[in-house]
């Protein structure tokens, strides 16, 4: 099984680990992740605030080297890299004089047929039936699972799971055997675009999300965004600041957190990388349990 | 010979600001046949239909064309004219050269020009108009009325005491309709029920009044006057004739955990059940789908202690069949249900309810005797929110309409809350505060000023459960958009008032047109609000688009005014624009091939076949006669006619040739 692969930036940069676990859990359920030959940014945060046909161009161009490449689905383990390449799908395949300016700018001709994956929806798709078979150990911990802003968003072009209540990334860290938490800040901001630019911002915004995990319990943040993973987790200092107090809960990729599962060495995941260190421990070995896990409608308004 | 008649109407300056109305007039002169013509300014005021009867006998015209606005404005008018001058009425054809030309173009020779083809093609038409006499169809006196809520309560009672037999038609097993589950009434607060069960006994006692209920409409046909009705009477395994409503049965039926539809799932039921004590009729009917029995063939505890004997268990769904001269659909709403709302937990938090549902909590009948407890866990509430607009004016959930009762009933809540919790609060989160009605307004004012409701512009974005409260989070728009949290108790949820479950399918059985909402249609927002686009057919209540307790009242007198009427006629008159089979003289009798075609393609069920016989009764041919009765003149098996044999009167094919020839010529 081959699959198209597109790493951006910060999976070759901060988020080393995501690329690393992404690439480990792959292995393990033998899927190959070919990378897009000659890949270029996505223009996340700049370009479509500065310039609409450069915004559009950059994401088009990388599809476009895809399909060259006779890759048919690709995977985006990035949210913003994600968004930005759905959204300029059913923007251009929505506008037939845009699509042709776009491809002359490119200088390629971009068709439109590729299917885009995010993690989870990678994971829905090829990952979640071979867990029974691969785990190796129960992931006993109460874990709040935090979608942030782009994953299931906007509904009305993904079409995947529930945007305010989304519940893929629940439904496998149940079936790993954790405790995944209903709380409240799911789907809040992290505060990703502020960053660099106000850290204050990031501070109180991302500071609700640990407490109320913290305050529910949780042992640990389950993302599955780089943006997300670096506010939690690398603005930590900032967070407790703002909270009044000290907190240790590690924020871990989903798929770290399934690598951990199928057995897979912490060290190849990247789990030693994170500024919370990671100290889940007492793993034990994984018993297969039939658990309720209804996928939820989708109750969007189309 | 003909010798037409043109009338060119000015309209004021509707067409005359656009077309030059004297060089119509005058071109027409021209035309073949035309024998007189002539503009004046308002065609339709008394002066102008003088002219038109005037220039009828004066210049002894076989026909007339008016040209004018759309025959949909004043057709009859012009018919009436043209008899009033002695000709057949339909001898008389409308040139539409207002919608179809001023009102559309600007002004020069090209719109003139139009405006006289126009004139030459109904000129031409004219010429071949046959003198056509009025269909006369008797009249049943007997009304259906659709659905037993307030508004089919009342249309019923008024319509009964016209003197006219009534049907009504009930789906529920009771009739009541969602005013029997509502606790206090705005804006007197006047209590519901007390209001509303002498009304119900009424209309179970009324001589005229036949009530069906637990009861659906399986199909609907004919016409105004005359329409055959199926009613599927749902089995309700009770003997209704023996049943005395002793209530033996509900008591002594084990399978008593079921969800209570009246309480909207706040309190339980038994298997078999009457949906509330003050229930029209008092007989209870079995769910199969829950029944013990049913499910696993063993139980008949309510067979054991009935003594009338009125349980059957093997009685079976009935249609019965009946012949009614007017329907008044009044099928009522539904709301949004809480899981409708993503940003408010999908429906997970069971503190968040409905409107209708905080109706029950507050109503002395309701699962808490009218004490407000929230129905996780029994506690009393002491901080409540109210979100207003739940799903309404919102086009993101695709509802952009105002539900229009909400504003007045959250009032209400608020009042009836602080009422029952003393040192309760209340917040009402509300985009407007919308009180348009008599005493209304006050009504809102005392919420605010007597009962101290906290009244926040402004709305919610998100509720979640954090330590057994639920957390509020909106904005305040009159403090600069601030952002607003409440630790709540309780969350109430006005939600959207949307189309009554089956409303789709009920409008397609009875050729009703419905809104994208699915709300009925009225034939005219202003001067027709509750006549139906078919005739015969009218709608009263929520059916139709939100609408509180007065105006579904006043709307259902209105349909039982408009019944009334109909039924003072002893016979209706149609119009004779229908389709006709072409009829000769033997040996051909027809030019129909007897193929038949026509028959499935007709949506009124109109063509039958008729056998043509010889002296000695033997069968000679087949053709088609359509039921001038059952015809709506569609053209439908017109198009369909392979051999050209139909026809629909008015609109004939020569006629229509000559139109297309007129233009071609021109």
């Amino acid at each position: 099984m081959k699959l198209g692969f597109y790493p951006g930036c910060s999976l070759e940069g901060a988020s080393r680990e995501y690329n690393e676990s992404v690439m480990a859990i792959a292995e393990k359920i033998g899927i190959e992740l070919v990378s897009i030959p000659d890949w270029n940014c996505c223009g996340a945060t700049a370009a479509h605030n500065l310039n609409k046909e450069l915004s559009l161009s950059l994401p088009a161009r990388n599809l476009a080297l895809a399909e060259e490449a006779g890759l048919t689905e690709l995977v985006v383990p990035c949210a913003a890299c994600y968004s930005r390449f759905t959204m300029v799908q059913h923007e251009l395949m929505h506008d037939e004089p845009l699509h042709k300016r776009v491809n002359e700018i490119i200088g390629k001709e971009y068709k439109g047929n590729l299917r885009i994956l995010n993690v989870i929806q990678f994971i829905d798709e090829y990952v979640i039936d071979k867990l029974d078979e691969n785990v190796k150990f129960e992931f006993n911990k109460k874990v709040a699972c935090y979608y942030g802003c782009l994953l299931v968003r906007p509904n009305k072009v993904l079409k995947f799971d529930r945007t305010e209540d989304p519940q893929t990334m629940d439904i496998v860290m149940k079936k790993l055997g954790a405790d995944a938490i209903d709380w409240a800040y799911k789907t809040e901001c992290c505060g990703a675009g502020f960053s660099v630019s106000f850290t204050e911002a990031v501070a109180r915004l991302s500071g609700n999300i640990v407490e109320d995990a913290v305050h529910r319990g949780a042992e640990a943040i389950i993302v599955a965004c780089p943006m997300c993973h670096s506010n939690l987790d690398m603005r930590r200092k900032e967070i407790d600041k703002f909270n009044g107090k000290k907190s240790d809960i590690p924020v871990i990729y989903i798929t770290q957190a399934i690598g951990v599962a199928l057995g897979i060495d912490h060290k190849k995941l990247g789990l030693q990388r994170h500024f919370v260190p990671v100290n889940l421990k007492d793993f034990k070995p994984f018993v297969k349990k039939e658990i309720d896990v209804e996928k939820p409608q989708n109750m969007e308004v189309e | 010979m003909a010798r037409i008649g043109v009338f060119i109407c000015h309209c004021g300056e509707n067409i005359s600001a656009t077309v030059d109305c004297p060089k119509v007039s005058e071109v027409a002169a021209k035309f073949p046949g035309v024998a007189f013509s002539t503009d004046y300014k308002y065609m339709c005021s008394d002066p102008g239909q003088s002219l038109v009867v005037n220039a009828i006998k004066e210049h002894k015209l076989t026909g007339i064309v008016v040209s004018a606005c759309s025959p949909r404005m004043h057709e009859p008018t012009f018919r009436r004219a043209c008899a009033e001058g002695g000709l057949n009425p339909y001898q008389c054809e409308m040139a539409n050269i207002r919608e179809h030309c001023s009102w559309v173009h600007e002004k020069g020779d090209k719109t003139d020009q139009k405006a006289i083809d126009i004139v030459r093609m109904m000129v031409e038409k004219v010429k071949r108009n046959n003198a056509l006499l009025p269909i006369k169809v008797p009249v049943t006196k007997t009304a259906l009325v659709i659905g037993g809520g307030v508004a089919g309560i009342q249309a019923a009672l008024d319509i009964a005491n016209a003197g006219h037999k009534v049907i009504m038609v009930e789906r529920d097993p009771s009739i009541g309709g969602h005013m029997s589950q509502l606790s206090e009434t705005f804006p007197t607060l006047d209590c519901s029920q007390c209001i509303l069960t002498p009304r119900m006994v009424e209309v179970a006692q009324n001589p005229n009044i036949k009530l069906y209920t637990y009861a659906e409409i399986e199909s609907v046909e004919g016409f105004v006057g005359n329409f055959n009705v199926k009613i599927r009477k749902k089995a309700k395994s009770v003997d209704e004739t023996l049943c005395n409503g002793c209530g033996m049965c509900t008591t002594k039926c084990p399978n008593k955990k079921n969800p209570n539809e009246f309480e909207l799932g706040m309190g339980n039921r038994p298997a078999i059940y009457v949906p509330f004590p003050q229930a029209v009729p008092n007989i209870p009917v079995i769910d199969k789908t829950q029944c013990t029995y049913y499910k696993n063939g063993k139980c008949k505890i309510c067979e054991k202690v009935c003594q009338p004997k009125a349980i059957r268990f093997d009685q079976e769904d009935e249609i019965i069949e009946v012949a009614v001269g007017a329907i008044a659909l009044c099928t009522g709403f539904d709301i949004k249900k809480t899981d409708f709302f993503p940003e408010y937990g999908y429906g997970k938090y069971k503190d968040i309810i409905d409107g209708l549902q905080f109706e029950r909590l507050a109503s002395a009948s309701g699962p808490t005797s009218g004490e407000i407890r929230r129905p996780s866990d029994g506690q009393v509430p002491k901080k409540i929110v109210f979100v207003a607009c739940a799903g309404s004016r919102d086009p993101a959930k695709g509802i952009e309409y105002c539900s229009k009762i909400c504003c007045m009933y959250t009032a209400k809540h608020a009042i009836l809350y602080k009422h029952k919790v003393h040192d309760g609060q209340a917040y009402i989160f509300y985009m407007d505060i919308r009180a348009a009605g008599k005493n209304y307004d006050e009504f809102t004012r005392r919420a605010i000023e007597e009962d101290q409701a906290q009244y926040i512009r402004g709305r919610v974005s998100r509720i979640y459960e954090r330590d057994g409260k639920l957390i509020v989070v909106g904005a305040d728009t009159l403090m600069n958009a601030q952002t607003v949290e409440i630790e709540a108790d309780m969350v109430v949820l006005a939600t959207a008032g949307v189309a009554n479950k089956g409303a789709e399918e009920l409008a397609q059985k009875l050729h009703v047109s419905y809104d994208q909402h699915k709300f009925f249609s009225e034939a005219h927002p202003k001067l027709k609000p509750v006549e139906t686009n078919t005739a015969g057919i009218y709608l009263a209540g929520a059916c139709q688009s939100p609408k509180d307790i007065p105006e579904s009242v006043a709307a259902a007198s209105g349909v039982a005014g408009k019944i009334a009427c109909l039924f003072a006629n002893s016979e209706l008159t149609r119009e004779p624009l229908i389709a006709m089979v072409d009829r000769q003289a033997p040996p051909m009798y027809s030019s129909c091939t007897g193929c038949f075609l026509c028959q499935p393609v007709c949506p009124y069920n109109a063509i039958e076949r008729e056998e043509v016989k010889d002296r000695n009764g033997n069968l000679v041919r087949e053709l088609a006669f359509i039921n001038p009765g059952l015809c709506q003149g569609c053209g439908t098996c017109v198009a369909v006619c392979k051999s050209k044999s139909i026809d629909i009167e008015g609109y004939t094919n020569l006629q229509m040739y000559a139109e297309v020839d007129a233009l071609l010529n021109s």
